[in-house]
């Protein structure tokens, strides 16, 4: 039976699954059910000088018949006064010893304030703090939240207030709304974080309503950039916590687009050792943490993985620079028969988006017939054009339909600058004032 | 009619609800639910399905996009009747037999449902969708105010013709309005769909019988073309004793009832027995049913797996709880004093195929049987309406009376085209409609193709 305890940053935590600071994470009463539900721990909402909240403060965008693929907010930190939400986490603290919750903080810019921010943290009994470098909406107007974490500067000064009194274990949450994150994760690194946990949310316009004009969410006929969350932006979030995976020595936490167990896994094989969950903790409650623990469980068993460090990292050494892909490496598109249904979905994806490789249905390529008689339209990969682009297998809406098949027959790898080394071509041409 | 017994009357709410739409319209959310479920295939089989060749896949992703305006003119461009036929078309053998979603294990998209969803709105909203081109001083006569004549009248009309229809009936939409189960289309409905081809300028003369109120040289005369779409006639006869009796009727004449006063003004036997397995049939049994008929029998010569309707009206029927008699024939209507009493009716055993491929029933001697009931229904296909359609000189009629027309839909006689269950013997509203427009095409190429206008606009 798999064991999904976690040593993070010199924390133990009973599983890797660990709400994010947000609005999930506001209060005492959720906290507990959090862990009631099986979390393993809870990133308080950002505590700092209370704020006042707009109306309304979320905004989404669904795809076909799913909702929420994309979210935003304008929410800002808590609007809690400090001492409550520190009073609280004691409480929490005292009822559930073996769960985490981590404090999330957020002052102003001045060492006096965070240190006596992190002092009124111990005291309550928070197991880490996360220092909230991210928040890309209204903080960042002040001063705090992204304006510090775009500056790796800011993020070293600031990181090195915090371990300048720091008894447990600083995380620093890191922004992705920066052109390169890996020097703001070294940034926090220098400053002698003990963990880095991002992504943080992207600033967006989540949409705008064509009939009055205001950006979503509509705040008295106005709107302002917030927060970008939820499965759609998970891709972007794999390749930032891989980037600072193979770049970073300390721990990462790893958050954006979890929903699933397979989610979380994914930001694991990347180099995650625990995960954050928001977003879809807000649309399905805290019990999707249920099948998090048991998927991941069955998933390590089935593949004979003890612990999540026996698995945690994997991908990162198959996450090279296109310039060493092998250009030999060939495959082609094959279209199973007895599984098409017919919509011909590939042929016009090929035709019109890629590169011509499918010869649509001819009366005369088959005979075959749906349920009711009429016949099924399947199309034909022309194997000489194909590029092995992956397309038609993306748009086929029927599972394995389409396959890739290898035909490279065994040739020797080549890679890009393998090659360009031996046409005596130089590095890629910069851009030159000459 | 004169029944023995008559059905107990219901209460209004009861007739309401056994007549309301068995379809009922998609809610918005259900409705782009659904939309986003269609793939929006290449070349789709469910438009290569549907006589008029509606773009399905276009209709529907415009709206999953909210182009609901954009949704009906694509459906109404293709089928002016895509109201009548997004109720009454039988598309599990067309557009949702073909689709792909079926090969794929699930259930077909409900084109049908969709298609009705866009046309409402283009309906209740009274939105215009199609602007006529400028008149090109020909005029048209349509003889008929059915689906073919409405579609033929319609693309004519948008391409600068001056339409007129000419129609016996009080209100225009033919069988749409007189001849199909109110549960699937109310008279009301069918009517209102009409507005649409009013509204493209075509004129509507209803209560006006050509070849009584106006003679056929006189509208030879007066227009540069004719299109007859006057369907079928009356149902056949099944020459058999007691026919001629008050309580025994014919299917369309007894929908028509259905159709034009109140519910519980139509007169309904307590028991019904409606003879044929058609899907008019159908459409009476339940019609039967619904208006408070308690026994209800359907007698068919051949067995369950001959019948000629179409498995989801069938199971309209079962759910009405209607009795079948497979293998039976009638043979006699029992009367007394005038009034039906029951139907003798003989067993049959099925014989040799033949030339349509079904088998032949033949009756059992010793096997004959009565059951009771006060009324009879026949429901074995109209006539063609010959007498009248003698009333042009020089139209030939095929050996089933049917309209002889040419690939262009023009008669023996060039001034007159036809198209619908006058030349197709009896086909769905959406055939009716494709074969209208066609006509339409075949008559303005021989006019002088106005419609190439239409075409670059």
């Amino acid at each position: 039976m798999a064991d999904l305890t976690v040593r993070f940053a010199g924390i133990s935590s009973t599983n890797p699954f660990w709400l994010a600071s947000g609005p999930a994470t506001n209060t005492m009463g959720q906290a507990m059910r959090a862990f009631d539900a099986g979390w393993g721990g809870v990133v308080w909402k950002t505590i700092g000088e209370p704020i006042v909240n707009t109306s309304s403060r979320y905004g989404a965008i669904d795809i076909a018949n799913v909702k929420m693929m994309g979210f935003t907010n304008i929410e800002l930190i808590s609007d809690r006064p400090i001492d409550l939400n520190f009073r609280e986490i004691a409480e929490v603290k005292k009822r559930y010893t073996r769960q985490l919750v981590i404090a999330s903080l957020m002052v102003e810019s001045k060492r006096k304030s965070w240190h006596e921010m992190v002092r009124r943290a111990h005291d309550a009994g928070a197991d880490a703090l996360e220092l909230n470098f991210g928040c890309p909406h209204g903080m960042s107007e002040r001063g705090m939240g992204s304006a510090v974490g775009q500056v790796p500067e800011y993020t070293e000064m600031i990181t090195s207030w915090v371990k300048e009194v720091a008894k447990v274990p600083v995380i620093v949450k890191l922004t992705p709304n920066a052109t390169d994150i890996t020097r703001i994760a070294q940034a926090a690194e220098r400053g002698g974080a003990d963990a880095v946990s991002l992504i943080n949310t992207i600033n967006s316009l989540i949409g705008i309503d064509l009939e009055t004009f205001t950006p979503r969410p509509d705040v008295g006929g106005k709107s302002s950039h917030g927060g970008y969350c939820g499965p759609a932006v998970k891709p972007i979030a794999l390749h930032l916590v891989a980037s600072v995976a193979k770049t970073l020595k300390i721990p990462i936490s790893g958050i954006g687009g979890i929903g699933y167990w397979n989610d979380a896994a994914e930001h694991i094989a990347v180099g995650a050792s625990t995960v954050q969950v928001c977003t879809a903790a807000m649309h399905y409650g805290f019990r999707i943490v249920e099948d998090m623990i048991d998927g991941l469980s069955q998933y390590m068993d089935a593949h004979g993985y003890r612990t999540i460090e026996d698995f945690r990292g994997r991908a990162v050494p198959n996450i090279e620079d296109w310039g060493d892909l092998d250009l030999n490496y060939k495959i082609v598109a094959e279209i199973n028969h007895d599984l098409c249904i017919g919509c011909q979905l590939c042929y016009v994806a090929c035709e019109d988006g890629a590169h011509q490789a499918i010869a649509p249905h001819n009366t005369s390529s088959n005979g075959k017939k749906n349920p009711r008689g009429f016949g099924v339209h399947v199309p034909q990969i022309i194997e000489e054009e194909c590029v092995g682009c992956n397309l038609c297998a993306l748009v086929c809406p029927v599972e394995n339909c389409i396959t890739m098949k290898r035909v490279d027959a065994g040739r020797e790898s080549m890679s890009w600058k393998q090659r360009s080394q031996d046409n005596q071509a130089c590095s890629p041409p910069m851009p030159s004032g000459d | 009619m004169h029944l023995r017994e008559i059905a107990s009357k219901l209460s209004a709410e009861q007739y309401e609800k056994n007549f309301s739409e068995i379809e009922p319209a998609l809610p918005p959310r259900q409705a782009a639910i659904e939309s986003a479920r269609c793939l929006y295939c290449f070349d789709a089989p469910c438009t290569a399905a549907c006589p008029t060749h509606i773009d399905v896949p276009a209709f529907i992703k415009k709206i999953l996009t909210g182009n609901l305006q954009g949704s009906a003119r694509e459906i109404l461009s293709a089928n002016i009747l895509g109201h009548s036929c997004g109720r009454v078309c039988r598309t599990e053998v067309l557009c949702e037999g073909a689709c792909v979603m079926l090969e794929k294990g699930e259930e077909a998209i409900e084109i049908g449902r969709l298609q009705r969803y866009a046309v409402d709105y283009a309906l209740n909203n009274n939105i215009r969708l199609f602007q006529p081109l400028p008149s090109n001083g020909k005029c048209v006569a349509c003889v008929g105010a059915g689906p073919a004549s409405l579609a033929c009248s319609a693309e004519l009309a948008k391409w600068g013709y001056d339409v007129t229809i000419f129609d016996r009936k009080e209100n225009p939409g033919g069988l749409n309005t007189y001849g199909i189960a109110g549960y699937k289309l109310r008279a009301a409905d069918a009517i209102r769909e009409t507005e649409l081809v009013q509204q493209l300028g075509v004129k509507f003369r209803q209560r006006t019988e050509v070849g009584r109120d106006i003679s056929f040289s006189q509208l030879e005369q007066q227009f540069d073309a004719i299109f007859i779409g006057v369907g079928l006639g009356e149902t056949w006869s099944l020459d058999f004793p007691g026919e001629e009796l008050g309580g025994v009727c014919g299917a369309i004449e007894f929908i028509e009832q259905t159709k034009i006063q109140p519910f519980e003004k139509v007169e309904v036997g307590r028991r019904v027995a409606c003879i044929g397995a058609g899907n008019t049939a159908i459409d009476v049994v339940t019609a039967a049913r619904r208006l408070g008929a308690e026994i209800v029998y359907m007698i068919y010569r051949r067995s369950e797996l001959e019948m000629p309707a179409f498995a989801y009206e069938y199971e309209l029927a079962k759910k009405d709880a209607v009795t079948f008699l497979w293998q039976t024939q009638p043979v006699r209507v029992l009367s007394s004093n005038g009034l039906v009493t029951g139907l003798e009716c003989i067993r049959t055993e099925l014989g040799p195929v033949d030339a349509k491929g079904r088998r032949t029933p033949l009756p059992v001697p010793g096997t004959e049987f009565t059951i009771e009931v006060d009324m009879v229904v026949r429901a074995v296909g109209q006539q063609p309406i010959t007498e009248f359609l003698r009333g042009v000189k020089g139209l030939e009629l095929n050996e089933n009376g049917t309209v002889r027309i040419n690939d262009h839909y023009q008669t023996s006689h060039p001034k007159y085209f036809a198209g619908g269950d006058c030349t197709n013997g009896g086909k769905e509203v959406v055939d009716a409609v494709a074969e209208g427009m066609a006509a339409a095409r075949g008559l303005d190429t021989w006019l002088g193709s106005s419609r190439d206008g239409a075409r670059n606009r």
